[in-house]
């Protein structure tokens, strides 16, 4: 029996509030495949499932809010049939039970109830498990019956609750980082002259669908850096460091109502340019209409942050836990700038900035890898592979 | 007026009357003459009653037990002690296939008015071969009684009317009571208690706290975290562990409809096993939440000190038994 469990979809995540079901037992479910969607402080995810099996039972009932780890469904793996329910005298298996699905009442509500002449029906419960208490009969004993409410999905959080909801994730977070965290910075200006002049002859020669942003070359490069400083790729946790299996950038990604939101381009090391775009526009989009993915949510191994054409000229991030980098991009503007033979030019340049996790890694590993994305950008056609 | 005395001198004033009052009891045990008992509780016993009447026996509690049995069909009143439950498991065989069935299968012509009392219970870092408890395989057995004394009054009052019981009686003093200090009324004759019912230690409305011996304490200490919360706890002190007081049970079930029973036995099989079955059985229509247990963790109990305490019921451990009651 597999046990699907509510993941955790950032560091500033412990619960979450099931909307959907996107499968129904008896449905058979391929690994990735989205079968719920789940609301948390900041957006509406698609939730994957990342094993394989035919859904056996539905724990979670819509409209449930759950912590982190809760059980919400269990599959069943190929060739397990399901189990047989226990017969009288057959010792049930041991530890907690989980809750239950049927409505609970319990015996002494039960009979107070039929002596009321109270229906059960229209009586919500507040004992364990949502169980319907003695008190809750009697409660509603004193309040007279009203025809019974159709059953609603649970309202959507008013856009008010939701920004403050959000507002208070990332307060957790950002507040966990600056107390956990001892980060440092350092900071690089790097000149776009022929990463700009590469990218505009590539763009015009490729259809408008598939013209290149500078931002994608800068993610790519970031990525290709990470390569060689793999320290700065991964996550703190239980007192050291544990590398990324894969480059996941996190890309923050602001709301238009406020707040903001980090999903992942997954593996950006590995893809080219043009897919790297595709995934970009397609994230961007998809986070400010609220329809991400669990995987993305929660294997960013580092955050880049890309303040754009209305930024400022420079921006030192907090790290998103357990991440221990955060790459920043300031504004690309040309600024006056002194080349190799001595000659004072005007060019784009953009100021790139590396908050890291001391604990992890040192300043000058940190300087080099900034070194590194300098370089890597000056070779932007190498970039496309 | 009332004086103030340990749990261990009650239960030494209540040997020492029984003693005057009777010249057909004694006292028969390992260490209980010239030792003066292994916790204190027969010191001068031996000067004031002599060796006749305060015996010290060999390490064989098969044999003692048994001479206690014989001593009692002989129309004697012995006070047998036994260091402690798990000892007792030697004299077994004489406590369950002699002492307690002579009465029945002898058609009532040879009652067996013994009284044995015994150590029980965790809590003191003697490790496991002297830390269990096994008052509810007593109190599994039809022809005995069993009791758990744990306040100051019972520790003082109960082995009166143990002595006058026609039936073996199986006294279990917990081992961290001994020191617990308690008033009593001056008066020797005011003592007097019963061996049938349990009793209502704290009286409270919204849960039952159901427990004896050794985590009564414990649960009073539990009931008093509540009462902050704003959880009223009724904690009923069994007291007697065979024939158990179902009255009383139904009755703090009926008033608080939840229940949380605390043990220090394990679960499996425990004495806790059979007060849930016998709420289920009697009061399942008051309840108005799943019954629950704090008993100790399913292992030997440990020496070393954080494990064992972890490894008993506890009050904080109570006080979340009892909040899962409660959505």
């Amino acid at each position: 029996m597999i046990e699907f469990k509510l993941p955790s979809l950032g560091a500033d995540m412990d619960e979450g509030t099931l909307l959907e079901w996107k499968v129904k037992p008896g449905d058979a479910v391929k690994k990735g495949q989205v079968i719920a969607v789940v609301d948390t402080a900041k957006a509406a995810v698609d939730v994957e499932c990342w094993q394989e099996g035919r859904v056996h039972e539905l724990v979670a009932a819509i409209g449930e809010k759950m912590p982190v780890g809760a059980l919400m469904a269990t599959l069943l793996a190929a060739g397990e049939t399901a189990p047989r329910r226990l017969g009288a005298g057959e010792a049930a298996p041991a530890g907690p039970a989980a809750p239950p699905l049927r409505r609970l009442i319990s015996p002494a509500a039960r009979k107070h109830a039929q002596e009321l002449g109270v229906e059960l029906e229209r009586i919500a419960g507040t004992g364990p498990h949502g169980a319907v208490t003695l008190e809750d009969v009697e409660k509603a004993a004193a309040v007279p019956a009203e025809p019974p409410a159709a059953p609603v999905p649970p309202p959507a959080a008013p856009a008010a609750d939701k920004a403050a909801e959000m507002r208070k994730a990332i307060a957790a977070a950002m507040s966990r980082s600056k107390r956990e965290i001892p980060h440092y910075y350092v900071a690089e200006d790097i000149p776009l002259a022929r990463a700009l002049a590469w990218l505009s002859a590539e763009n015009a020669r490729r259809p408008m669908a598939d013209r290149l942003l500078p931002a994608a070359l800068l993610l790519k490069a970031v990525a290709r850096a990470l390569q060689r400083y793999p320290e700065l790729n991964g996550y703190w946790r239980d007192g050291g460091f544990v590398p990324g299996e894969r480059i996941n950038l996190g890309v923050a990604v602001s709301l238009r109502q406020g707040g903001l939101i980090a999903p992942a381009l997954l593996d950006a090391a590995a893809k080219p340019l043009t897919q790297l775009m595709q995934e970009l526009a397609d994230l961007v989009q998809r986070t400010r209409t609220g329809s991400l993915k669990s995987s993305e949510l929660n294997e960013a191994t580092i955050t880049v942050t890309n303040l754009g054409d209305q930024g400022s000229h420079g921006v030192f991030g907090v790290i998103y836990p357990p991440q221990v980098a955060l790459v920043g991009f300031g504004r690309v503007a040309e600024r006056p700038w002194v080349d190799a033979d001595g000659g004072l030019k005007a060019l784009p340049v953009v100021t790139a900035s590396l908050a890291a996790d001391h604990r992890v890694s040192d300043g000058h590993r940190g300087a080099l890898f900034l070194r590194e994305l300098a370089e890597l950008l000056q070779h932007p056609e190498e970039l496309n592979r | 007026m009332t004086r103030r005395l340990s749990y261990r001198e009650a239960m030494r004033e209540a040997m020492r009357e029984a003693l005057q009052n009777d010249p057909r009891v004694f006292l028969m045990g390992e260490d209980v003459g010239r030792y003066g008992g292994t916790y204190a509780f027969s010191k001068g016993f031996l000067d004031e009653f002599g060796p006749e009447r305060i015996r010290d026996t060999p390490l064989s509690e098969l044999g003692f037990v048994g001479a206690g049995i014989g001593a009692a069909l002989g129309g004697l009143r012995p006070i047998v002690e036994v260091m402690t439950v798990n000892f007792s498991l030697l004299a077994l065989d004489q406590i369950v296939n002699s002492a307690a069935l002579l009465r029945h299968m002898s058609g009532g012509q040879f009652p067996v008015p013994l009284v044995i009392r015994m150590c029980t219970g965790a809590g003191r870092q003697l490790a496991a071969q002297h830390s269990h408890s096994f008052e509810g395989w007593y109190a599994h057995i039809p022809g005995i009684k069993v009791l758990a004394p744990a306040t100051i009054e019972d520790a003082r009052g109960m082995l009166a009317p143990a002595l006058a019981d026609p039936d073996p009686v199986v006294i279990f003093e917990h081992c961290g009571l001994f020191n617990v200090e308690g008033e009593l009324p001056d008066n020797g004759d005011d003592c007097a208690v019963d061996i049938a019912s349990a009793k209502v230690r704290r009286a409270g409305k919204d849960v039952a706290i159901i427990t004896y011996g050794g985590c009564l304490p414990k649960a009073l200490a539990a009931a008093e975290t509540l009462a902050q919360d704003g959880i009223s706890a009724e904690v009923l002190d069994l007291r007697v562990l065979r024939p158990l007081d179902d009255a009383a049970i139904a009755a703090a079930v009926a008033k608080c409809r939840r229940v949380v029973v605390v043990d220090e036995n394990w679960k499996s099989g425990g004495l806790a096993a059979e007060i849930v079955a016998r709420i289920v059985e009697h009061a399942f229509f008051e309840l108005d939440a799943p019954v629950a247990r704090v008993c100790a963790e399913e292992v030997p109990i440990p020496y070393a000190k954080h494990l064992e305490e972890a490894a008993l019921p506890q009050p904080d451990k109570i006080v979340a038994a009892v909040k899962g009651l409660f959505a």
